[in-house]
């Protein structure tokens, strides 16, 4: 059948590259923009400081540590529950894990299938908050273009296919095919768009943190 | 030589606006794109990439700005909406930009920002949108759009060496002036200049000689009270740098290199900056990059007259009469708190000094700009009813202290709090800690001067006075807009 040479296709070469992609990817960004600040950024390196770096760090890495994310206190609360959802559900899928099984004979700790379903669900749940969020407050639709749209829906599109595949809503084969695709062209993007911010949050929080720690004595957060 | 006589019709101030010289509105010039593109070029940096491309948009930003909050929080205002739309553009554009588009940029990038760096804490990145902008100030100011009032003050400094172009015999005559007239207060009270190898080399705000002398000789009595080893230079005593804020940065390494240069020539301990914001900035943290000093430091430690002062009335250095009784409040200038550090510093003060205190709120590293930074002052009556409209911010936040007095060691925040107490009648005083201090220190025995023929001296008390009524009016012709 097309669809099962498709999967094996999407499960086997394509999910390959994708990851070489998205790890490379982040990795070759990573390097070229730490060779550039070496030759540009001089007060990012002139007051490199670890515990600045990890100050500045934590206090956007938990919620409500920042007087910003307090102001929105709905907005910060959905924002790290989506975050921590969208790692955490796909790394301890059942699913997935048995895949690894598999493939390696190696698996992380799985959740329940019942709670990984209501998880999927909240991680839905946030990304409709979001679109909400991005149409109503005017701030924050001014500064939404068309791309920012289609990142979120893409970032969400995995999590959306994977629920219906799972509640074998529509065509089964086409939809666990869909939400391959889409997570493994998700990965393709990361690196290369604003997505790449999860690496690069931790780079710019650390930078913003010499900035205004080390060098002028000041909390950033 | 055409110089010189530009220099003789013109008023030596920022705030007065002579009609800008060698402006033909006529001609339409052409944009030097690959003057733009070098700039971008230099300034792409690996955060610059960073920033502009991990932005997402999530709007926090918005409610940091008092442009926006005190324009009825028009998202045009946000943060990043300036920035996506200013320096986002220019590079997007590699710098391929019409005239039209760059003069719409003034607009946003001086009169809707201080690069007071607000933003910057409550960016969940921590986006440096000041620094952004202060690009797109450089790219400008190339093609000669900027701000006339800033743009005078870097043509100051390229013909004199500091912004209000006045000669340094005038600045060291004004110093024995005033260590003349603060002498008769106080016995023995000098103002060393050039004193080889002093602990302090004291640097002024040139509105300070130019307008307000007794600013100097408040800050020699502290000084000399408190037994100091102290100096000023008598070249590089301006602190301020106001092409920073222009977007000049070979032109704001100028007075910077000649504060160090006196500093290290003297071999003094450490320079102290007066009560200004800005020049502490500019002093402490941006002047080793505009020189190029490796390392990023200043070959001489910088302190911020507040660290100074503190340090003074905790070790017991000047006796007050008594505190201070009347309510204060404490402006915190971005860039001795936020941008400096030094919030709980200025706060010390206040508490060692005064017995009524109140804090605005938001407060310390989150105050609100007062709506007078980053050139804005400078920048004069063009935009001085938008420095009103968005000042209002600023002017709530005092209200709503109940303050009669408000403390600002800053000329900026001084000029602006000032502006906003008429506009908005706050009905409060604006004083520095200098004025503070003097009012209420406590004259040893030893200094207080033998005593004098009555007549004599309230003949000089008369003239004192006089002396300073000029000077305030003088001053407040200036900014009287």
């Amino acid at each position: 059948m097309a669809m099962d040479k498709l999967y094996e296709f999407l499960i086997g070469p394509a999910l390959w590259v994708a990851v070489i992609v998205f790890v490379g990817g982040l990795a070759v960004r990573l390097a070229w923009l730490y060779g550039l600040s070496r030759e540009r950024d001089k007060p990012w390196h002139d007051f490199e400081d670890p515990k600045w770096a990890w100050r500045s760090i934590i206090h956007w890495v938990l919620p409500w540590l920042s007087v910003s994310s307090r102001r929105q206190p709905v907005f910060t609360g959905a924002v790290w529950v989506f975050h921590i959802l969208w790692i955490g559900v796909p790394l301890f899928l059942e699913a997935h894990n048995l895949l690894f099984e598999e493939a390696w004979g190696w698996s992380l700790p799985s959740l329940p299938a019942g709670l990984a379903d209501w998880l999927t669900l909240v991680v839905i749940a946030c990304v409709l908050f979001f679109l909400v969020r991005r149409l109503t407050r005017p701030e924050v639709r001014v500064l939404t273009s068309a791309w920012d749209y289609f990142l979120i829906l893409l970032a969400l599109s995995p999590f959306a296919t994977g629920w219906l595949a799972y509640h074998q809503v529509g065509p089964y084969g086409l939809m666990l095919n869909l939400h391959i695709f889409l997570a493994e062209v998700l990965l393709v993007i990361i690196p290369f768009s604003k997505l790449g911010h999860l690496v690069l949050f931790f780079v710019s929080r650390a930078s913003i943190g010499y900035d205004f720690g080390t060098r002028r004595g000041a909390r950033v957060w | 030589m055409s110089d010189q006589s530009q220099n003789a019709g013109q008023e030596a101030t920022p705030a007065a606006a002579p009609p800008a010289p060698a402006e033909a509105p006529e001609a339409p010039k052409p944009v030097d794109v690959g003057k733009i593109k070098a700039i971008l070029e230099a300034n792409d940096s690996a955060r610059m990439r960073m920033w502009l491309s991990i932005c997402s948009r999530c709007g926090l930003c918005a409610e940091s700005c008092f442009f926006y909050l005190a324009n009825n929080k028009d998202p045009k205002l946000s943060p990043a909406y300036k920035a996506i739309n200013s320096i986002g553009k220019l590079y997007r554009a590699k710098g391929e930009v019409s005239r039209e588009f760059l003069e719409s940029l003034e607009d946003v990038i001086w009169g809707q920002c201080t690069t007071c760096k607000r933003c910057s804490m409550y960016c969940p990145f921590g986006i440096d949108i000041a620094s952004m902008i202060a690009v797109a100030r450089a790219v400008c100011y190339s093609q000669g759009i900027v701000p006339d009032g800033l743009a005078r003050t870097t043509d100051n400094i390229l013909r004199t060496g500091n912004q209000m172009e006045m000669p340094d015999e005038e600045w060291i005559e004004t110093c024995n002036w005033m260590a003349e007239e603060y002498g008769e207060e106080i016995y023995g009270l000098e103002i060393p200049v050039d004193k080889q190898g002093a602990d302090y080399m004291y640097t002024v705000n040139p509105r300070e000689p130019m307008y307000y002398p007794q600013d100097v000789g408040m800050a020699a009595e502290i000084f000399h009270l408190a037994g100091l080893d102290w100096t000023v230079p008598s070249t590089g005593w301006d602190a301020t740098n106001l092409a920073m804020f222009a977007g000049n940065k070979a032109v704001a390494a100028i007075p910077v290199k000649n504060m160090y240069d006196a500093a290290v020539k003297l071999g003094v301990g450490a320079i102290v900056i007066t009560e200004c914001g800005h020049a502490f900035r500019s002093a402490k943290f941006e002047g080793p990059y505009f020189l190029g000093i490796p390392g990023g430091k200043p070959p001489v430690p910088v302190i911020h007259s507040v660290e100074l002062f503190r340090d003074i009335m905790r070790d017991g250095k000047i006796k007050l009469k008594h505190k201070f009784k009347h309510k204060v409040t404490y402006q915190d200038p971005c860039n001795v708190s936020r941008n400096g550090g030094l919030w709980d510093v200025g706060r010390e003060l206040v508490n060692l000094l005064c017995e009524d205190f109140v804090d605005m709120s938001p407060n310390r590293e989150l105050n609100h700009c007062c709506g007078g930074g980053g050139g804005y002052i400078p920048m004069g009556p063009p935009f001085k009813k938008r420095r009103m409209i968005s000042g209002k911010v600023k002017a709530d936040q005092i209200k709503a202290t109940g303050a009669d007095y408000v403390i600002v060691p800053c000329h900026n925040c001084f000029d602006q709090i000032n502006d906003l107490n008429k506009e908005y009648e706050l009905g409060v005083k604006v004083v520095s800690f200098k004025e503070i201090i003097t009012e209420l220190m406590v004259i040893p025995e030893s200094m207080i001067p033998p005593e004098e023929d009555e007549e004599e001296a309230l003949a000089q008390e008369e003239a004192m006075e006089e002396v300073s009524e000029e000077a305030n009016k003088e001053a407040s012709e200036v900014e009287g807009n």
